[in-house]
């Protein structure tokens, strides 16, 4: 999935996240398994409190924030699927 | 109530009145021996004696002017700030008492309600009644939230603090960033007052830059505002325009920072920071030129008492205010007679630190967070100039940390945004990080001089 911000470039959703995942991860300190699909988020080594930082980036990177609004999707359990909630919400 | 102490008028004149001590604003200034003689009203003193009197003025001079006429004459004095909202202005009437109007025709006239003008130019008046009335000062309260409360005060209690040692001789030349009807701003005023100093008032009308460049003209020497009014003076290019050898912080935090600042600026200046309230009064000031006080502040013997309970800084002293007025007041103080100040401190290494106001705090995932003391850490980088800390809402912890930072010139918000982030990492738990670093271009002050805090 491409996204375009207001300067028109274009991103990769998935790109973005997975980069903010592990730069989040990093400047924590903390250890990432591989981040696949099916990797259950909270075994993925991030805490609550790196899910949080991420989301609030993503919402200025990405001008996207799937928790908010109406939307009552039950929270994302895997990688797979947080992505797809990002890239769902485009 | 009768009274033998003496007003402040007399306390002005016992200071002496030579011709080069005055009172100044942006428009002009007023010599108080001409004052002696002379009156700023257009009402004269028996209308208005034993009354309850709202003042109500833009400027800052024609109200200092009206309060040191009316003090040992009124019963009460209603010291309005410049900034409140006239529509709040009956239940203001309603809840002191009020029974007269002093104003500077800025202002509609309740009906029925007696009224007269204060200005700045001298008539020539009688001698002035000797004073006898133990008049009450009502100052409102400058929270950055809610709805101002008033607070009545006397002035034996509001000069309380001048004996600590700041008296000082004839020929000081005291400024203040504040409004004079601020509790932080009316200490200047009485410093001057007493001390046989004079006094420059700033002007909301003014400038910053217009504002320091006269400070620098008058020749101030002694000078006060809140960290956030000496963060903006310091980004001004006139900051250099005046040469103070007393710069006096209140208000609001003051970290190393800004301490540190302040002495690059004014080298030849000695840099002192107070703790005072509207509620507590002056409780004490710091002038080791580090943040915090010393824990030995709360030993017992001293001329205020001082307590932390659940966190907070407690204050028990003759200074503290007489009680709030209006309907529903609150208890100012507890049985013990110790104001809470809401202020919250931490004790580390013999001193304590105040991390932030209790009602400020920021709850990330059940974590407590004080803007104030990620401010600290924010701050002291040499790229910030000024920064506001608060929470932003967030669908996994609630609240997460945001820093909006205001740059100094030649430095870029990246490299800033890294080097901020990585001394917050090493200097707080994780949680206090701010999870975003925002450049802005400016950051509001509130009317009292304090960063607005209401995003």
């Amino acid at each position: 999935m491409i996204l375009q911000d207001s300067q028109g470039t274009r991103m990769d959703v998935r790109a973005v996240i997975i980069e903010q995942i592990e730069k989040v991860a990093k400047q924590q300190q903390k250890t990432l398994l591989p981040l696949t699909d099916d990797l259950p988020l909270l075994e993925s080594g991030l805490d609550s409190l790196c899910l949080a930082v991420i989301v609030a980036v993503l919402d200025d990177r990405l001008g996207l924030d799937p928790f908010s609004g109406e939307s009552e999707a039950p929270f994302p359990k895997t990688v797979g699927a947080f992505i797809s909630l990002y890239e769902n919400a485009v | 109530m009768p009274s033998d102490r003496l007003s402040l008028w007399q306390l002005i004149a016992r200071a002496g009145l030579p011709p080069g001590r005055f009172i100044e604003e942006s428009g002009g200034r007023v010599a108080w021996r001409d004052f002696a003689a002379g009156s700023s009203l257009d009402v004269d003193a028996a209308a208005l004696a034993g009354r309850c009197v709202l003042v109500w003025a833009r400027g800052q001079l024609p109200a200092a002017l009206a309060a040191v006429a009316l003090d040992g004459l009124v019963r009460r004095i209603v010291f309005c700030p410049p900034d409140f909202p006239e529509a709040q202005l009956p239940a203001a009437i309603a809840d002191a008492g009020v029974d007269f109007l002093l104003h500077d025709g800025s202002v509609a006239v309740p009906a029925g309600l007696p009224a007269g003008r204060c200005g700045t130019t001298l008539t020539p008046a009688p001698v002035r009644p000797a004073g006898t009335e133990d008049t009450e000062w009502v100052l409102f309260t400058s929270g950055t939230t809610g709805r101002p409360k008033m607070l009545i005060h006397t002035l034996p209690g509001l000069t309380g603090p001048l004996d600590d040692g700041m008296a000082v001789a004839a020929g000081a030349v005291w400024s203040t960033f504040y409004d004079i009807r601020r509790y932080g701003g009316l200490q200047i005023l009485l410093r001057a007052c007493l001390g046989g100093g004079s006094m420059v008032l700033s002007d909301a009308q003014e400038s910053l830059a217009a504002f320091l460049a006269r400070a620098g003209r008058s020749g101030v020497t002694h000078i006060s505002g809140t960290p956030s009014h000496w963060r903006r003076a310091l980004m001004s290019p006139a900051a250099g325009a005046m040469a103070p050898s007393y710069v006096r912080l209140s208000g609001e935090v003051a970290d190393q920072a800004i301490l540190n600042n302040l002495k690059l600026a004014y080298p030849g200046a000695a840099v002192a920071h107070a703790f005072a309230s509207t509620e507590a009064g002056v409780a004490f000031d710091v002038r080791d030129g580090l943040a915090g006080f010393p824990a030995s502040l709360l030993a017992p013997g001293g001329k205020i008492d001082m307590r932390v309970e659940d966190g907070s800084l407690r204050i028990r002293s003759s200074r503290v205010a007489v009680r709030y007025i209006g309907a529903q007041a609150p208890a100012l103080a507890d049985a013990d007679g110790y104001v809470d100040t809401g202020d919250m401190v931490e004790l580390r290494d013999g001193r304590y630190f105040f991390v932030g106001r209790r009602e400020g705090i920021i709850n990330v995932g059940g974590q407590k967070v004080h803007p104030e003391e990620v401010e600290a850490v924010v701050n002291a980088h040499p790229g910030v100039r000024m920064s506001r800390v608060r929470g932003r809402a967030n669908p996994i912890t609630g609240a997460i940390v945001a820093a909006d930072v205001v740059l100094s010139p030649g430095y870029e918000v990246e490299a800033v945004a890294a080097e901020v982030l990585a001394a917050c990492r090493e200097r707080l738990p994780v949680y206090k990080v701010p999870a975003l670093v925002n450049a802005v271009e400016a950051l509001d002050l509130g009317a009292a001089g304090k960063l607005s805090r209401r995003a």
